[in-house]
């Protein structure tokens, strides 16, 4: 039995408060730093308080850059990140949702085969076979492109199996009531597997949108030219500067301005998000 | 309008396991035909043999005169209730109804005159907007059979679809099937393994075990006609008093290894009644009554150890342990071969 007796509510609410404060600060730290001046960090007088410099700098940050070491506007690399990480997540669903649908309706040669090789894949991440998955992609000439970017991050086995799981816990009937209704295949993908489908895909957006848009080592390696750089990329550049004073207030910006989609994302979705992983609707 | 005819039809599962093993049945235009039987005794696989949802073995299924044998269910111009209603979750009720309608191209308004007409017939037209969790159980069998009745198939099949329903629905829904399926006078095969829904639903009974058929005939017929033992046990509810006939019965009986006595058709009697002609008398041992109210049923076991039930009006029930005479006419005696097969009187 759960008692709600005074202290024990106090208490709670402290501990999450805490907790909250340790994961909120160097956020807020972050927010503080992009508002003062370059020096003033570098300084290492950080102030608790906002500076003066909210407009100028999140002004600068977006449409010039910083003057070192990127040369490129962050809106820029908003952007990148934002195809990059909508690329992954829309065509990893999309594959993946069509590959389950195929390994759990259909009676093929080598069905299981097909299963067994896309779940291994799940041991073999970018970081695992980069070699081959550059050698490929540069041969395909996808170097500095948004295919490039995201295509060799699409194929995903973990989506796979969540919708074949999904899939198998549809009853068999709805199938059978819809060849009876005079839906074929398609049809069935379209009108009734897709709807009930809705939840989980949401699900699955959210998870992989933030796993698009913290890619790093990928990124890093396929694209050379400034204009194609993706946002965790440009922040990391920034901050290694090699004979000036490293613009901390740009890069707190950019920090700021980089959490912010992922962040979106989850709040808009998080009902949908929850009930993707919770709920079955059948 | 037409009738299914099914010959010779064979179902071998992969595993090599023969769940329907050589079936001949003609079910005439616009006839009930109710398949019962326990489970695993192949009628569903029979029904979904004739939906197209499982393919043929062996054998011909011709709906209307037509050979569906290689036809997709879409082409047999059927439609079937299954017994978790299978409809689609995530479309309102009107959609669920039209669904199969708009597949086939019918034209707007045609599927809403439709929709609206079977809305009307199943009285679930206040519902039309809202999605099938939102129902309760009875309503969603509704949907279920509207689903059903809007397509204007030639036959109606049936898997079951009062199985989830409680006690009290599922007798109102019993009635108003029968109904909906006279004034359509649509053919329909229903597969049930409760004989009293077999027994009260079907123009045509067909009991079924182990994958034949037992006994093809009326209700009543089969009910006082049983061909065998499985089905003089399986129609009627307590079950028909089955007792291996002691070697003077068989003698006096023509050579019945079995002799069957319906619960109501034993009668009471004073002690030492001698046997009407032809008939039989037992001297009962009561072991339980159980009252229903209008009725009692009265078990226990006669001088050889053979087990009876007897039905009676609830009035006078005797006390546990009491000896009764018991008679049975010899018109409502029914004789079994060892095999299990009716003797001719």
């Amino acid at each position: 039995m759960v008692e709600h007796s005074r202290f024990r509510t106090v208490t709670a609410h402290a501990i999450l408060w805490i907790g909250i404060a340790i994961v909120a600060f160097p956020v807020y730290m972050a927010f503080i730093g992009s508002t003062h001046e370059a020096s003033v960090i570098a300084n290492g007088q950080m102030p608790l308080t906002p500076g003066p410099l909210f407009v100028e700098n999140y002004y600068r940050t977006i449409f010039i850059g910083s003057s070192g070491s990127t040369r490129e506007p962050v809106s820029t690399m908003l952007l990148n990140s934002l195809v990059m990480a909508l690329s992954i997540a829309c065509g990893k669903i999309a594959i993946s949702i069509i590959s389950a649908y195929a390994i759990v309706y259909f009676r093929f040669p080598f069905r299981m085969t097909a299963f067994w090789i896309i779940f291994v894949t799940l041991m073999l991440p970018v970081e695992v076979r980069i070699y081959p998955t550059y050698k490929i992609a540069a041969d395909l000439h996808l170097l500095d492109s948004y295919a490039g970017l995201a295509l060799p991050l699409i194929a995903s086995a973990t989506a796979t199996l969540l919708f074949r799981q999904f899939f198998m816990t549809v009853p068999d009937e709805l199938v059978e009531a819809s060849r009876i209704d005079g839906a074929g295949p398609f049809r069935f993908f379209k009108d009734t597997l897709l709807p009930l489908s809705r939840t989980n895909m949401a699900a699955l957006f959210v998870i992989l949108f933030i796993y698009g848009w913290n890619q790093y080592l990928w990124p890093l390696l396929i694209t050379t030219r400034d204009d194609m750089q993706t946002i965790v990329i440009g922040i990391r550049k920034m901050i290694t500067t090699a004979d000036a004073l490293t613009e901390w207030q740009i890069v707190m910006a950019t920090a700021m301005l980089a959490m912010l989609p992922p962040v979106a994302v989850v709040v808009v979705m998080q009902r949908l998000f929850v009930r993707g992983l919770v709920e079955t609707e059948k | 309008m037409a009738g299914v005819t099914i010959s010779g039809v064979r179902k071998v599962y992969a595993g090599g396991i023969e769940a329907v093993k050589g079936i001949d049945l003609d079910v005439p235009d616009g006839a009930f035909c109710v398949l019962v039987g326990p489970s695993g005794c192949g009628k569903s696989t029979l029904l979904r043999l004739v939906a197209g949802l499982e393919t043929l073995s062996a054998g011909d299924i011709s709906i209307g005169g037509r050979l569906v044998n290689d036809r997709e269910p879409a082409e047999r111009d059927i439609a079937m209730v299954f017994q978790n209603y299978a409809l689609y979750p995530h479309m309102s009720v009107y959609d669920n109804l039209a669904y199969g309608l708009r597949n086939r191209k019918t034209p707007k308004d045609e599927i809403d005159k439709r929709v609206r007409e079977a809305a009307r017939m199943l009285e679930i037209s206040d519902y039309l907007t809202r999605k099938p969790r939102e129902l309760s159980g009875g309503q969603r069998q509704r949907v279920a059979m509207g689903r059903a009745i809007v397509r204007r198939p030639q036959v109606f099949l049936f898997d079951e679809p009062l199985s989830n329903l409680d006690a009290k629905l599922r007798v109102s829904m019993r009635v108003e099937i029968r109904r909906l399926q006279r004034s359509l006078a649509t053919t329909a095969i229903y597969v049930t393994h409760d004989q009293l829904e077999a027994m009260t639903l079907a123009d045509l009974l067909v009991v079924m075990n182990g994958g034949r058929i037992e006994q093809i005939g009326a209700p009543l017929d089969v009910y006082r006609r049983p061909q065998t033992t499985f089905v003089a046990a399986f129609i009627g509810a307590p079950a028909m008093n089955l007792m291996a006939a002691s070697p003077s019965e068989a003698e006096r009986f023509g050579g019945a290894a079995t002799i069957g006595v319906r619960p109501e058709h034993l009668a009471f009697a004073a002690a030492g009644t001698a046997p009407p002609d032809g008939g039989l008398a037992f001297q009962l041992t009561v072991a339980a009554v159980e009252r229903l109210g209008p009725e009692s049923l009265v078990y226990g076991h006669d001088g050889m150890g053979r087990d009876l039930v007897v039905r009676r009006s609830g009035e006078d029930d005797p006390p546990i342990g009491a000896q009764i005479a018991l008679v049975a006419e010899r018109e409502h005696l029914h004789r079994f071969d060892a095999a299990g097969e009716r003797l001719p009187v």
